[in-house]
This record gives structure tokens, C-alpha cells and sequence, in this order.
């Protein structure tokens, strides 16, 4: 309550003369008052990630778990863990990533939240984009711990790596692609989702096979970063991920007015 | 509506005999291939349903598009004909290439571009019927699956070209200069009736639905007032 009542003047404050839904497509994007829309959402999901930091803990905590209970699976000869860490350390980013994704708009249905953003009024592809970040910043932020947890558990020497210059940064950077690729089409489909009867059975099935690129893309960069990248091959998986983020999140911008819209 | 002859009974005619006379040529007449012998009819009904199933779901991208740009109610029956019947063209078409592989190949399925673009396909799409079949609210149901499609539809070459660099175990397309003529007659008939045999579902399927959307809009005022009163 003490949230709504601080934010909300904010909000109201950088919104556009109110218009008719026939002046304001979905997912309009146009003049300075989109960008102050985006500049109050974007400051929105900031102070609400802020404010819930121990969530974020608790996803990491998942994130660090599934990878603890991929460890009891995997073979037990070193070889063969170093090289299943690329594949596990991914599979429990995306894992992590359904329970952020599918919080991330929970919020937004208590008390009809996202009809009373949408009525000030504010641009559906402002609310998406900010969002989006939202979800991509959580994403990354599991990184200082889901990597460490992996290399450890994994038996991983970064600094054994041959043909890769820097290998935890372009480890990381590997981390923030797959991260976009997963928050652009996620939060998608968790606006559709998070008001559903079976939307912890729903999301997934949606999410999973939309993210096959990042999943395959994402699990050879990081192979590629950890056991060495002899053919030169990392730039173009990486371009792969970029390409994905990209696609989806222009696809959700554009989209976003259409899911969220009140029938 | 009843007894009235509708014009999609005799397209569903057509693909029948269309069929039947292409499997036929298929099973009897056209010759068996040099080196997987009799296995390699299975063709005639493969490539047919693969390039139909294909077309179900453009349609069903097509349609998707329509139904948010317009919001009527028929484009939205369109999408659910065409997204039911491009998915059951698709599980068919897994189960067809399985049979396949299993005979030529020897082993049931590999993690090769076309079979696992065509799984992944096939779970999209699936997926988008399972979020409608979720959603109570017609016009949500309606924008919603449209906007599924459509975001499914567009990460279907994205997936193709990231499956693609892996190694393919799959053959490049044929093409009428690589395809003997006496198999490709067969093929060519096949594929006008599976044609016409989805156009009959999709267009069944779509009349269904609006009738169904018609019984709720009719049915639903009532009910929630006999609920409201039974609360009250």
C-alpha cells in the first residue's frame, strides 16, 4: 500500500493528455511522453526489485539447488562433468528463470494493478520494455552465484581454458545474452499467463520450446568458454543469442498492448 | 443452416478420391526406389503431410494476424481450425518420419535439424492450444492465441537455423529434376488431397467455433443470472 501510495504520483505525473484506445494502438511507441512513461516504469520495477531482494534470493537459492541435484546425476568422471556444466549450468538458469518470470506479473494482477497502469494511461510497450529489463536484470544478477556454485560442483578451471581470451567475462557475457533471449519472449507470455487457472503448467509450455535457440545457443557458447574455443566459433552462437533477444524483444513491444488489453 | 449444402462437403469429396487414387499409384504402380525398395512409399503421404502441415500453420499465422487487426470473430474460428489441424498434421508427420527412420536409418528418432525443428514445431503450437484451452474469456482466448501464434510462427527459422549448424542426418529437399516422374505423379495428387482434406477440417473446425461462440454469447447472460439469483 505504502508502495502504490509513493509511486503512483510519479507515474501520474509523466503521463500523456488522456486519449482515446483509438489514438493509442497497442504498443504504440511515440514523443517524449513514451520515453517519460519508460523512464517511470523502468524506475517502478527498479525500486520493486530493490524492495524484494530477498526473492531474488530465493531464486538463486532454486538456481543453486537444481544445480546441486544435477551434480548427484552427473557422471562421475571428471571429464565427463566438465563437459555436462555447459548444459546444467543453463538448464538451471532457465529453471530459474520460470519462477522469476511467472512472480514478475503476480504482482501485477493484485488489485488490477496493471488495468490501473494501463487507464493513467501509460504505453503497454513502455510497461513491456521496463518489464523486460526487469526480468533480464534478475537474470543476471543470479550469475555471482549460479557460475561459482557450477565451477566448484563441476570441478571447472577457468584458467585452463585455451582459445579464450578473458573467460569469465565472456562467460558473463554468454550469461547476459541467454538472460535477454529468456526475459524478451518470458515476460510475454507471463503477462498472459499470470491470471490463468494453470499458469505454472501453461508457462512452461509455452516458454520451453520458444527458448530452444538460447537453450542450444547458450549451452555451446558456454561449452565453448569452458573447454576452449579452438575453431572460433563463440561469436557466432553469441550472435545467435543477440539475434533471438532481438526478434522477441521487438515481437513483445509490439504485442505486449495486444495481451495485456482489457476484453 | 440444417440441410443446407455446404460447399466445403464437396472439396472433402474431392480430397478423398484424390487420395485414394494417389495412394494407390503410390502403393501399386510407381516403382519401388533403388536402394530402400518398398520403405520409400511412405513418401507419399510424408511429404504431403509435412508441406500441408506446414500451410495449416501459415494459415494459422495469416489468421492470427487478422484477428488482432480486426478483432472479428471469424478470423479468430480460422485460427483455431487451422492451429488444430497444422498440429495434427505435425504429430502425424513425427510419427510418419519415425517409421521412416526406423526402417532406413535404424533407429527411431536422431536430433537432426528437420526432425527437431519439426518436434519443436509441434510442442509451439500445442502449447498455444493448451493456453487456450486455459483461458475462459473469449476475446482474451482470441487475442491471446493470436499473439502465441504469432510469436511461436516467428521463432520456427530461428530454431531451424540453430538446429541447422549441428550435423543433419536428414536429406535436402528433393526436387522434380532429382525425383523420377512416376513417383512424383503420385506425390503431386497426395498433396492436392491432403490439401483439400485440411481444408475441410479447418474450415469444419472454424464453423463449429463460431457456432460454439454464438451458443456462449446467447447462453452465458442466462446462466449468470440464474447464478446471481441462486446467490442471492
Amino acid at each position: 500500500m505504502s508502495l502504490a501510495s509513493r509511486e503512483l504520483p510519479s507515474v501520474a505525473a509523466t503521463m500523456a493528455p488522456p486519449r482515446s484506445p483509438a489514438d493509442t494502438p497497442a504498443g504504440a511507441i511515440s514523443g517524449p511522453s513514451w520515453l517519460n512513461n519508460l523512464r517511470a516504469m523502468l524506475a517502478k520495477e527498479l525500486l520493486l526489485e530493490w524492495r524484494n531482494l530477498s526473492r531474488l534470493g530465493s531464486v538463486a537459492l532454486f538456481g543453486a539447488v537444481t544445480l546441486v541435484l544435477f551434480s548427484f546425476v552427473a557422471p562421475p568422471q571428471a571429464g565427463a562433468r566438465r563437459m555436462a556444466t555447459a548444459g546444467f549450468l543453463v538448464l538451471a538458469l532457465l529453471l530459474s528463470s520460470t519462477l522469476s518470470l511467472s512472480e514478475s506479473f503476480r504482482k501485477e494482477t493484485h488489485h488490477r494493478a496493471l488495468t490501473g497502469l494501463l487507464l493513467v494511461p501509460v504505453a503497454p510497450s513502455a510497461i513491456f520494455i521496463a518489464k523486460a529489463f526487469a526480468n533480464f536484470f534478475q537474470l543476471v544478477l543470479l550469475a555471482p552465484v549460479l557460475i561459482p556454485v557450477a565451477l566448484v560442483l563441476f570441478s571447472v578451471d577457468l584458467t585452463a581454458t585455451s582459445g579464450v581470451s578473458y573467460p569469465l567475462l565472456q562467460l558473463l557475457a554468454v550469461w547476459a545474452l541467454a538472460s535477454a533471449g529468456l526475459a524478451a519472449p518470458g515476460t510475454l507470455y507471463a503477462a498472459m499467463t499470470s491470471d490463468l487457472r494453470g499458469r505454472d503448467v501453461v508457462l512452461p509450455l509455452l516458454f520451453f520450446p520458444l527458448v530452444v535457440p538460447v537453450l542450444l545457443a547458450a549451452v555451446k557458447a558456454t561449452a565453448l568458454v569452458l573447454s576452449g574455443d579452438a575453431m572460433g566459433q563463440l561469436g557466432s552462437w553469441n550472435l545467435l543469442l543477440l539475434i533471438f533477444a532481438v526478434v522477441h524483444g521487438t515481437l513483445g513491444t509490439v504485442l505486449f498492448g495486444y495481451a495485456v488489453e482489457e476484453s | 443452416m440444417r440441410g443446407k449444402f455446404q460447399w466445403e462437403h464437396a472439396v472433402l469429396l474431392l480430397a478423398l478420391v484424390l487420395l485414394t487414387v494417389g495412394t494407390y499409384i503410390g502403393l501399386a504402380v510407381a516403382p519401388p526406389e533403388r536402394h530402400m525398395g518398398d520403405v520409400q512409399r511412405i513418401m507419399y503421404v510424408h511429404v504431403p503431410t509435412a508441406w500441408i502441415a506446414m500451410l495449416s500453420l501459415t494459415v494459422a499465422f495469416v489468421a492470427a494476424i487478422g484477428s488482432l487487426w480486426s478483432g472479428k470473430h471469424k478470423w479468430d474460428a480460422a485460427v483455431v481450425g487451422s492451429t488444430e489441424t497444422g498440429v495434427v498434421l505435425t504429430g502425424l508427420l513425427l510419427s510418419q518420419g519415425m517409421i521412416w527412420a526406423r526402417a532406413t536409418w535404424g533407429v527411431w528418432w536422431d536430433w537432426d535439424v528437420r526432425l527437431t525443428t519439426s518436434l519443436v514445431m509441434f510442442i509451439l503450437f500445442a502449447g498455444v492450444l493448451a493456453l487456450r484451452a486455459s483461458v475462459d474469456s473469449a476475446e482474451r482466448r482470441a487475442s491471446w492465441s493470436a499473439v502465441a501464434i504469432i510469436v511461436a510462427y516467428a521463432d520456427v527459422p530461428l530454431v531451424y537455423f540453430c538446429v541447422r549448424w549441428w550435423r543433419s542426418l536428414h536429406q535436402v529437399q528433393s526436387t522434380p529434376e532429382t525425383v523420377d516422374a512416376a513417383m512424383m505423379l503420385p506425390l503431386r495428387i497426395n498433396a492436392f488431397g491432403m490439401l483439400f482434406l485440411a481444408t475441410w477440417f479447418i474450415v469444419r473446425r472454424a464453423r463449429l467455433e463460431l457456432a460454439q461462440r454464438q451458443v456462449e454469447e446467447t447462453t452465458l447472460p442466462e446462466r449468470r443470472s440464474v447464478e446471481e439469483v441462486q446467490h442471492a
